[in-house]
């Protein structure tokens, strides 16, 4: 019999006080405890219909303004409304529109640590895996819960190991390996289990990077992607549920096609197809980096071509100050992109812009489920930002390697 | 503690999502599950919410309820008078939040299960079988962990937490 404990196991034992096994249901104390415009407004109703009056670990919990950024409705004003009420009777802390998504800001102002307990009403949370910590999505129902409790109940879940071996050639990155990940697992290809990154490619990626494959682990239905560090990290004789190898020197640029992120295909197949509008930013892979990395495509290229709409939204406000400082919103707006607020942006359709009718979008976001922009007569492809970029040069997608 | 469920078998296909047991565009109407229980299921047949009756037992395939995690895909059909979905897999995000909503999720095999079959689902201290009175077959499925039965003898982690006001089965 095995003794040995995967992270997973590890992390929960530590959280709930309790021998956490793969299967087991255990009740933990989240470290920390994320809510956003979409899922918060529900979960304040039932924390009252609970009977809660006071907010257990008010400080071990933020929301966030970004779905809904800035609000454009009665009905969405109001969501912020009824936050901003809430926050006020319990000493929680509320983002203000513009800070950004829920889960970026909670790591970029280094609120999450290796081996925390994460939990968020926001399906995306997984994305705090990128630094080690154990951190899953829950329904605002678990959100009230963990307001009045400070606790959430939890299974133990399965962890397969996926190896990332090679090294990623150039113009391959992040969101490329992501697109091979779910195309491999499939839409539920990784249900209710845990993937844990190692091999020589994870131990080298840089966090930005990391956050892309932990965000789109949940694509496969995955309750976490973690990444190991040299304290966090699995037992040698822990039980894996499976183990998955991705070669990257093999990997290509890739392209999701509609309407299933686990749609992609190398971007050697598209090369052509035309694309009317852009949409950069997301939990995905909109880091400062990657919009600096997208005006140098453009630049060199010599800018958008006519007709074709870019939408740049940066996810949180200091990605967006970084960028502001060294001059790269100014450069893509002077090629005449459209900058938005930071947040969600047009995501999922809950702030403007919404691409047109029967568009055919290009965009860095992990999601392109039909009408998942808010049209749904709108056709969404899926790449990286250096794809996106390269091709929004001529309106057409291309192979990145053969741009500048 | 034993807990039945008995109804009629409806059966629906592998992937059913979320969406398609709850259009979007609905949901941007209400999210008053009375109300949404009029478009239940419509993805999949526009018929179906005419034809469903409280008792019903749901009958699906692979990955029900895959998609947004929304949870008035849940609300809804237990609006419609469903208390048990029994399927070969369910969405994790589904499960938990048919847990948290008093809908018990049973996973199990599900391909000799026609329409109309009269199903009984049984929890005991055994586990969980799910008999085809109709067929005169009987499946196991996967056990619901004492805990998360509790929440669903609540009716939902509302009512578990109205009652009690804390995880009670927590030990520390
Ligand atoms: S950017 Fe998109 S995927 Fe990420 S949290 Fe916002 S809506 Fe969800």
């Amino acid at each position: 019999m095995t003794t040995g404990r995967t992270i997973a196991e590890k992390v929960l034992s530590a959280k709930s006080g309790a021998n956490a096994r793969i299967g087991d249901i255990v009740v933990c104390e989240p470290d920390l405890v994320l809510g956003t415009d979409g899922s918060t407004p529900m979960a304040i109703d039932l924390f009252e219909r609970m009977g809660g009056r006071t907010v257990l670990n008010p400080e071990r919990v933020l929301l966030a303004r970004d779905h809904y950024a800035p609000a454009a409705s009665d009905a969405t004003r109001g969501f912020h409304a009824r936050m901003e009420g809430f926050v006020s009777n319990h000493g929680v802390e509320l983002l203000e529109v513009g800070d950004g998504i829920s889960f970026l800001v909670a790591l970029e102002s280094g609120r999450v640590e290796p081996g925390d307990l994460v939990i968020g009403a926001d399906s995306h949370t997984v994305t705090c895996g990128a630094v080690g910590a154990f951190a899953t999505g829950v329904g605002s129902t678990d959100l009230a819960a963990a307001f009045l409790t400070g606790k959430v109940w939890l299974r133990v879940p399965e962890t397969t190991r996926v190896i990332l071996d090679g090294a990623l050639r150039e113009g391959v990155d992040a969101k490329d390996v992501a697109l091979e990940l779910v195309r491999n697992l499939g839409t539920d290809g990784a249900s209710y289990a845990a993937l844990e990154f190692v091999g020589p490619v994870s131990d080298t990626l840089s966090v930005e990077c990391r956050t892309v494959l932990s965000n789109m682990c949940v694509e496969s239905g995955a309750k976490a992607g973690l990444f190991p560090n040299s304290e966090w990290r699995s037992d040698e004789d822990a039980r894996f549920a499976g183990e998955m190898y991705i070669d990257c020197s093999q990997l290509e640029p890739k392209v999701a096609r509609p309407h299933e992120p686990e749609n992609g295909v190398s971007v050697t197949e598209l090369v052509g197809e035309p694309i009317d509008w852009f949409f950069l930013g997301t939990c995905t892979g909109g880091f400062a980096e990657d919009f600096r990395t997208a005006l140098g495509i453009l630049d060199a290229g010599g800018g958008i071509a006519p007709g074709v709409t870019v939408v740049v939204t940066p996810p949180t406000r200091r990605i967006r100050k970084t960028l502001e400082e060294d001059g790269t919103l100014t450069g893509l707006q002077r090629l005449g992109a459209i900058v938005t607020e930071s947040g969600c942006g047009p995501c999922c359709g809950t702030s403007a812009p919404i691409p047109p009718p029967n568009s055919r979008v290009l965009s860095t976001a992990s999601r392109n489920f039909k009408g998942r922009m808010g049209e749904p007569s709108a056709d969404i492809y899926l790449a990286s930002i250096r794809t996106c970029a390269s091709a929004a040069i001529s309106g057409r997608i291309v192979d990145p390697r053969t741009v500048a | 503690m034993i807990t039945e469920v008995r109804g009629r078998a409806r059966i629906l296909p592998d992937r059913v999502n979320t969406d398609y047991i709850i259009s979007s565009s609905r949901k941007k109407e209400s999210i008053d599950p009375s109300e949404l229980k009029k478009w239940l299921l419509e993805g999949v047949n526009t018929d179906f919410a005419a034809s469903v009756l409280p008792g019903d037992i749901l009958v699906a395939g692979e990955a029900f309820g895959c998609g947004s995690a929304m949870e008035v895909a849940v609300t809804a059909v237990r609006a419609a008078g469903i208390s048990a979905v029994v399927a070969r897999s369910f969405a994790r995000s589904y499960y938990r939040n048919a847990i948290n909503n008093g809908l018990m999720p049973v996973e199990c095999e599900t391909s000799g299960m026609n329409e109309n079959d009269d199903l009984v689902v049984r929890i005991d201290v055994c586990g969980v079988t799910v008999t085809n009175e109709t067929a005169g077959t009987k499946v196991t499925a996967r056990k619901i962990p004492s805990l998360v039965m509790k929440i669903l003898e609540a009716g939902g982690l509302l009512p578990y937490l109205e009652t009690h006001g804390r995880f009670v089965e927590d030990t520390r």
